[in-house]
Order: C-alpha cells, then sequence, then structure tokens
C-alpha cells in the first residue's frame, strides 16, 4: 500500500493540508481547509507503521465505516474518507475546546462538577446507542465538549451546577471509534485481537470475555470516569493490558468511594457502584435511564450500595468462582431491543378535583403498560400554575406549602400502582404555562413516552388550545392522549 | 457498477418476478443467475425462459444442482426433490434443458466470483452453513468477493485476520461496507423458497463502486405458488414450505 508525506502546504483529495495539531501513538490530526467548506476541519491519519499492524489497519477501517454513519451533536460530522490504497484518512470537523483529560488530571474535583459531566457523557452514550452503535473505548481523552449548549438544560431546582455546566460548555463528543461496535454491521474487529479489546483502567468485564454487543459496557467505563473524578483514585488500578491481569475484573468489586471521599453522598455512590456491576443486567436499564438519575440525584433509590462501608473481596472471588460469569453471549436482538423495552414514560397528571376521573383512567392505562416493559421508568408529573407577573404565595392558609401537598397527592395517586421506587420517580414543576412546562421536562430528561389525559373535546377549548393539544404538537417524543369516555348520552349529542 | 443477485429461483414464477419489478428500484446494470432456476417448483417452463431471456440481454448465470439434475443424474437427491426433477423434465423442451446443462460453473466479474454452492468445487454442491464451510470456499479463490445461493437462507461470511471463517447476520435494507482488510463471501437466500423463516423473495444488490452489498427481501403472492405446487401434484412439503418459510 502506497504511501504519501504529509506536509502542510499539500494536497489529498482537494483538502489543503495545514498544520499538525497532536501527534499520538495510534494516530495524527492535522488542520485541513478545503474550498467550499465553511466548517473547521482537521484530518486523522493513522500512524501505520512498517510492517503494517493489521489490527490497527483494521480498527481504523472500523473506525471509518462507523463514524459516517453517526449523526447528532455527540459526534463529529464527517467530511471525506481517504481509502486504503492511497492514503487512509478521515475528514471531520474540528471540536474547539480541549478533551476531559487535562480536568480529569486534576481529579478530585467538586462533586457538582462529576454529576454534570457524568449527566452529559451519559446523554451522549444514550444518543450513540439509540444508533446501533456501542463505544467501548470510553476514557477522558475519547471525550469532548462542545464550546456552546445547543439548549440550555433545565434542572430540578436546588440542583444546579451552573459554574461546573459553563466549564464544559455544552454537549459531550466522542471522538474515537476504532473500537468501537456497529450492531447492524459486521464487526470487524471480532476474533482479530487475542487480547481483550479497550483500554485496561476502563474495561467491562464482558469485555474481558470477548463480547461486544452490550452497550452496557459504555456505563461501566463511565462509572470508572465518575469514580476517579471524584475520589483521584481509580476503582481497579492501572492493570497490565493481559488477559490474565483483566480476569480479575470478572470478580473485583472495588473500593467504595466514600472510603476515600467522605462527603460523597450515598446516591453518587448508589450510581457509581451500579454502573460498575460485574453484571450488566444489574447496571442501568439504558444509559438514558442513566442520565436521568444523575439530573434527579434526590429521587435515586438507594440499596445497599449506597451505604457500603467494605469491599467484600473475598465473597466477589469466591462467588466469581463458584458462579462463573455467564459466557453465552446475549442474543444480538435482545440488545437491539433493549432501548425501546426500558423506555423512560412521563405522565402528567391533573390532580384538581374535576380531573380525578381522568387521572384514574391515566393510571390504568400506565400500570397496563408499564406491564409489557419491565425495564421501563415512569416520572410522575404535575404542574403547579403560577401567575405569569409577580409573586405567589405557594402556602395554604395554614402554612403547609403547596407544593409539598401536591408532592403528597402525586405520591398518593400513584401508590395504587405499586412500583417499585427505583421505577418510578415524581416532579411537580412550577410555571405559568403548563404545557412548556411539560415540554420542557419532556426535553430535558430525554423521555421517550409521554401520556397526558385531555378533559373534553368540545366547545371553548378546542379554540382556544388545550394543555394536552400543546402537548401532541410541539412534543418529540410518543404522546398518548386518554380521554374519559364520555356517557353514551352526551356522545350522541 | 450494481448487480443484482439471485438465487434459487426454482420455478417459482411469483417470486421471480416480484423481485424483477423491484430491481427497477435499485438501479441495477446488471443481474446475476447464481442458480437453480429450477426443481420444487410449479414454473419451470416460464422461469427457464425467463432467465434465458436476461442472459440474451447480458444477465450472467451459473449453473445449480437443481439445472445440471434435469440432463444429467437425480440419484444421490432427496425422494422430493428427485420427483420434482422428474415432473419438471417433462414440462421442459430440448431449448430449455439445452440453456439449463449449458451455463458455466463459474463466473468472474473483476474481484467477484459467482458460483452456485461453493468456491472449492464447483460440482461438489457443498453446503455453506458454517465457519468450516466458508473457510474451505474463501481460501479456494484468489477473488475478493464470492456469491453463492444453494443454502437459502442469507449470510454473510469474511475470513479474518487469524484465518477463521466469521457468519455475520445480515439485516434487510441495510448496506454493508465490504471492507477491504478482509475477503467475503456472501450467501444469497433463495428468490423461490425461503428457508429462514421469512416467506418474502429474497436478493441481494452488490454495488462494485462503493464496495458494498444490501441484503433484500420482497413479499409476493406464495399462496398462490403454493396452489400451483398443490394443483400439479408435486411433493406437500414443498406447498408447506413456501407457506412457513422453512
Amino acid at each position: 500500500m502506497g504511501r504519501m508525506q504529509l506536509q502542510t502546504g499539500t494536497t489529498l483529495d482537494g483538502f489543503v493540508i495545514g498544520k499538525k495539531i497532536h501527534q499520538g501513538g495510534m494516530a495524527e490530526i492535522w488542520e485541513v481547509t478545503k474550498d467550499g467548506i465553511e466548517a473547521p476541519l482537521v484530518m486523522k491519519i493513522p500512524l501505520i507503521l512498517d510492517g503494517d499492524d493489521p489490527t490497527m489497519i483494521v480498527g481504523f477501517e472500523q473506525e471509518q465505516m462507523i463514524l459516517p454513519r453517526l449523526a447528532g451533536p455527540h459526534v463529529p460530522k464527517i467530511y471525506g474518507l481517504g481509502d486504503f490504497s492511497i492514503q487512509p484518512y478521515i475528514v471531520m470537523e474540528r471540536i474547539d475546546g480541549e478533551s476531559l483529560l487535562k480536568r480529569f488530571k486534576e481529579a478530585p474535583i467538586p462533586l457538582a462538577e462529576v454529576i454534570d459531566l457524568g449527566a452529559k457523557i451519559a446523554t451522549a452514550l444514550a444518543s450513540l446507542h439509540a444508533q446501533d452503535v456501542i463505544h467501548l473505548d470510553l476514557k477522558p481523552s475519547n471525550i469532548m465538549f462542545r464550546p456552546t449548549k445547543a439548549f440550555s438544560a433545565k434542572v430540578d431546582p436546588g440542583f444546579a451546577p451552573e459554574n461546573a455546566s459553563e466549564r464544559h460548555g455544552g454537549e459531550a463528543v466522542f471522538i474515537d471509534f476504532g473500537l468501537s461496535r456497529h450492531l447492524k454491521l459486521p464487526d470487524l474487529l471480532a476474533e482479530e485481537f487475542r487480547v481483550p479489546m479497550g483500554t485496561a483502567p476502563y474495561i467491562a468485564p464482558e469485555q474481558v470475555l470477548k463480547l461486544r454487543e452490550e452497550p452496557r459496557s459504555d456505563q461501566f467505563a463511565l462509572g470508572v470516569l465518575l469514580y476517579t473524578l471524584a475520589t483521584g483514585e481509580r476503582p481497579f488500578g492501572n492493570p497490565k493490558h493481559t488477559t490474565k491481569a483483566l480476569i480479575r475484573r470478572l470478580y473485583e468489586a472495588p473500593t467504595p468511594p466514600r472510603l476515600i471521599r467522605k462527603d460523597i453522598p450515598d446516591y453518587l455512590q448508589e450510581i457509581i457502584l451500579r454502573c460498575l456491576d460485574v453484571k450488566p443486567e444489574r447496571r442501568y436499564p439504558t444509559a438514558r435511564q442513566l442520565a436521568f438519575e444523575l439530573r434527579h440525584p434526590e429521587q435515586v433509590t438507594l440499596t445497599d450500595r449506597a451505604t457500603r462501608e467494605k469491599t467484600h473481596w473475598l465473597k466477589n472471588m469466591l462467588a466469581g468462582r463458584l458462579n462463573p460469569y455467564d459466557k453465552a453471549p446475549l442474543s444480538r436482538l435482545e440488545s437491539y431491543r433493549h432501548a425501546s423495552t426500558a423506555p423512560i414514560m412521563m405522565v402528567a397528571v391533573d390532580l384538581s378535583s374535576e380531573g380525578v376521573p381522568l387521572a384514574e383512567a391515566l393510571r390504568d392505562l400506565v400500570s397496563r403498560l408499564l406491564v409489557t416493559s419491565p425495564d421501563s421508568r415512569l416520572a410522575c408529573v404535575n404542574v403547579l400554575k403560577t401567575a405569569r407577573v409577580g409573586l405567589d404565595t405557594l402556602m395554604e392558609d395554614d402554612g403547609t406549602s403547596i407544593h409539598v401537598k401536591r408532592l403528597v397527592e402525586l405520591k398518593n395517586w400513584a401508590a395504587e400502582m405499586r412500583l417499585p421506587p427505583e421505577r418510578i420517580t415524581f416532579h411537580v414543576l412550577e410555571s405559568p404555562d403548563p404545557a412548556e412546562a411539560l415540554l420542557t421536562f419532556a426535553r430535558n430528561n430525554h423521555v421517550d413516552h409521554l401520556l397526558v389525559g385531555a378533559r373534553g373535546s368540545g366547545g371553548v377549548r378546542r379554540y382556544l388550545g388545550s394543555v394536552s393539544t400543546a402537548v401532541v404538537a410541539e412534543a418529540a417524543c410518543t404522546v398518548t392522549v386518554v380521554r374519559k369516555q364520555a356517557a353514551e348520552d352526551e356522545a350522541e349529542a | 457498477m450494481r448487480i443484482a443477485l439471485l438465487a434459487d429461483i426454482h420455478a417459482n414464477r411469483e417470486a421471480f418476478e416480484a423481485v424483477l419489478a423491484r430491481l427497477d428500484k435499485h438501479r441495477i446494470d446488471q443481474v446475476a443467475l447464481l442458480g437453480d432456476i429450477v426443481g420444487y417448483g410449479p414454473d419451470p417452463a416460464f422461469c427457464t425462459e425467463k432467465a434465458m431471456e436476461l442472459v440474451e440481454r447480458g444477465a450472467l448465470g451459473v449453473i445449480g444442482n437443481h439445472d445440471a439434475a434435469i440432463e444429467g443424474d437425480s440419484s444421490d437427491m432427496n425422494s422430493i426433490a428427485r420427483a420434482a426433477i422428474d415432473w419438471s423434465r417433462g414440462r421442459l423442451d430440448a431449448e430449455h434443458r439445452r440453456f439449463l446443462s449449458g451455463l458455466p460453473e463459474t463466473l468472474r466479474v473483476g474481484d467477484a466470483l459467482f458460483v452456485h454452492a461453493s468456491a472449492r468445487s464447483p460440482r461438489g454442491w457443498e453446503y455453506i452453513t458454517g465457519p468450516q464451510e466458508a473457510e474451505r470456499s474463501l481460501r479456494a479463490t484468489d477473488a475478493r468477493f464470492t456469491f453463492v445461493g444453494h443454502v437459502h437462507k442469507p449470510q454473510l461470511w469474511r475470513l479474518t485476520g487469524l484465518g477463521v471463517a466469521i457468519g455475520h447476520e445480515p439485516i434487510t435494507g441495510f448496506e454493508i461496507p465490504l471492507a477491504k482488510s478482509f475477503v467475503w463471501l456472501g450467501v444469497i437466500g433463495a428468490v423461490g423458497q425461503p428457508r429462514d423463516g421469512s416467506t418474502a423473495a429474497a436478493f441481494a444488490i452488490l454495488d462494485l463502486k462503493r464496495q458494498s452489498i444490501q441484503f433484500e427481501r420482497v413479499p409476493y403472492d406464495h399462496f398462490t405458488t403454493c396452489r400451483k405446487v398443490r394443483e400439479a401434484g408435486l411433493p406437500e412439503p414443498l406447498a408447506t414450505r413456501l407457506l412457513r418459510g422453512r
């Protein structure tokens, strides 16, 4: 295979080579320009040493295959691919700013920042997984952040790490897909490597077993990242990249992070240790659900993970030995279906006295939907309508908070469904515009399915517009409108 | 250059016509018939004539074991296949038979080799159902791409750097790049008698310029074909197979 000597000023397929901006062990990055393309561009060129390491070539070919098939803010846009017969390259949008590596080296960092970073990376993972791609090599040097936000994420009141989010700007972007897997394409890397693929500190147990079709492997790597950012220590150290050293990952449980850093709240330890669970099925069903937890930390359901103070290394090791990890590869179909069988559902509940029959109909439908998707979770939302101008007194005459009262009513409404606490959360939003509040909540939390009641279909409501019509018109997700069946004589009229 | 790959038509007129009609949407330059134009199905004369017409207009065609059995020996076939061959012989004229038995064993276009069963021994009719069979075929040729039928279930094989064959179950309608670092073996599903659980006719589009393949399915009126199989008095399993797709 022929190779060109690249230098500043040369031209390749119409791309004018600028200066080299990065020299890595696997690839180098050059600034390039091309007539007719305004966006700042970079060209990534694999370093193929003499003796042509076939695995390096295959990794780059896999990246060339996957990147152009991805869209959205969490991946760089692709402008050109170079053939292996002349000079392999990928020309992509230049993401300004630095990778997470610089900040990572400063760990431990403030916890609000850890949580904000985690939510952003989990959101980016959800987008990737929804496009049938698993990253499989998540680490600080592969993650960047866009300089500005596409939209400003609104978080629950009382939890707004404003400074932290400004530091890292907007959406997380992944920049290296050399070990990634596209679930609808042949895995070119399967069977190419004798040792497990990945980066030793981050690799998930199932990757050690060479399984490359589990989206939750990326959650494990994110768990390692969050652990390290919060404590300044790696949960599994920095082992050698050998099968023998990595096999420990199949039973190793890390030191609970709170033993290293006392002020880590129980919910954060819960989230981190759940991401780091040896078994993928005990992690979050989807990255989207993980992002939801990170955005609503006050509602994280705590298990024994949250308060764990010891590493049960002996117990874990024995369990690992006696009950060896299920080696049967996960069925591919199971992975595909996952995102759709583990949706985030949101139900908008009207708690006023006239809304009661409708709220009951809504609950009936929600209960039935929850049965068909056992990995789903439900966000119950009520909007407390406030005046557009001036301050409301959100207190009852007897001094109780209306907000708290609504929350209690909402929980009371949901109690009959008997959902385990880890599958349900409650949110009272305060807004002068209920439809807008519901839409913003659905968007920021990447809700898959929104259920809302509609009180009637006739009369004034049709012309003035109801909450449900606005939601149906503007929501980006699936919306189900529930009506209370009118009495027959009314329907006839 | 975009080539439509059609295998195992098996005298199924309705499926063959449905696939040909669908090809209009795919802007193809060439058709390759990967063998078994006849056998099993109720319309051998129609399908043979259609194939002759295509080949006359430049289509590629290779011989399948059922095509070979029309003029040759069918004694090594199972009783159902043999019964269908015996029945078909009476419905094909001399010209049909000459065409079928005269089809070449293999054809080559640039990097691509076309053969009915396996590149290892074109007249051995070996089924590529696992990695060993795939590896044997992949090692038997210097072509970067080999395309076969015969198995009636679509599968895409490649030889890895470590020298083993790995299979990929293709997703319908999704373009798959045939990466340069590998040699590839595409098993194309059957037009006229699918056996992978779907009743829809299978075919594929090979794009030599983009170096990619896309597996496709098209539903057809398999109830009519099934009725014709029964009316012809062909063995009943050949009728139910079309209804079940396996």
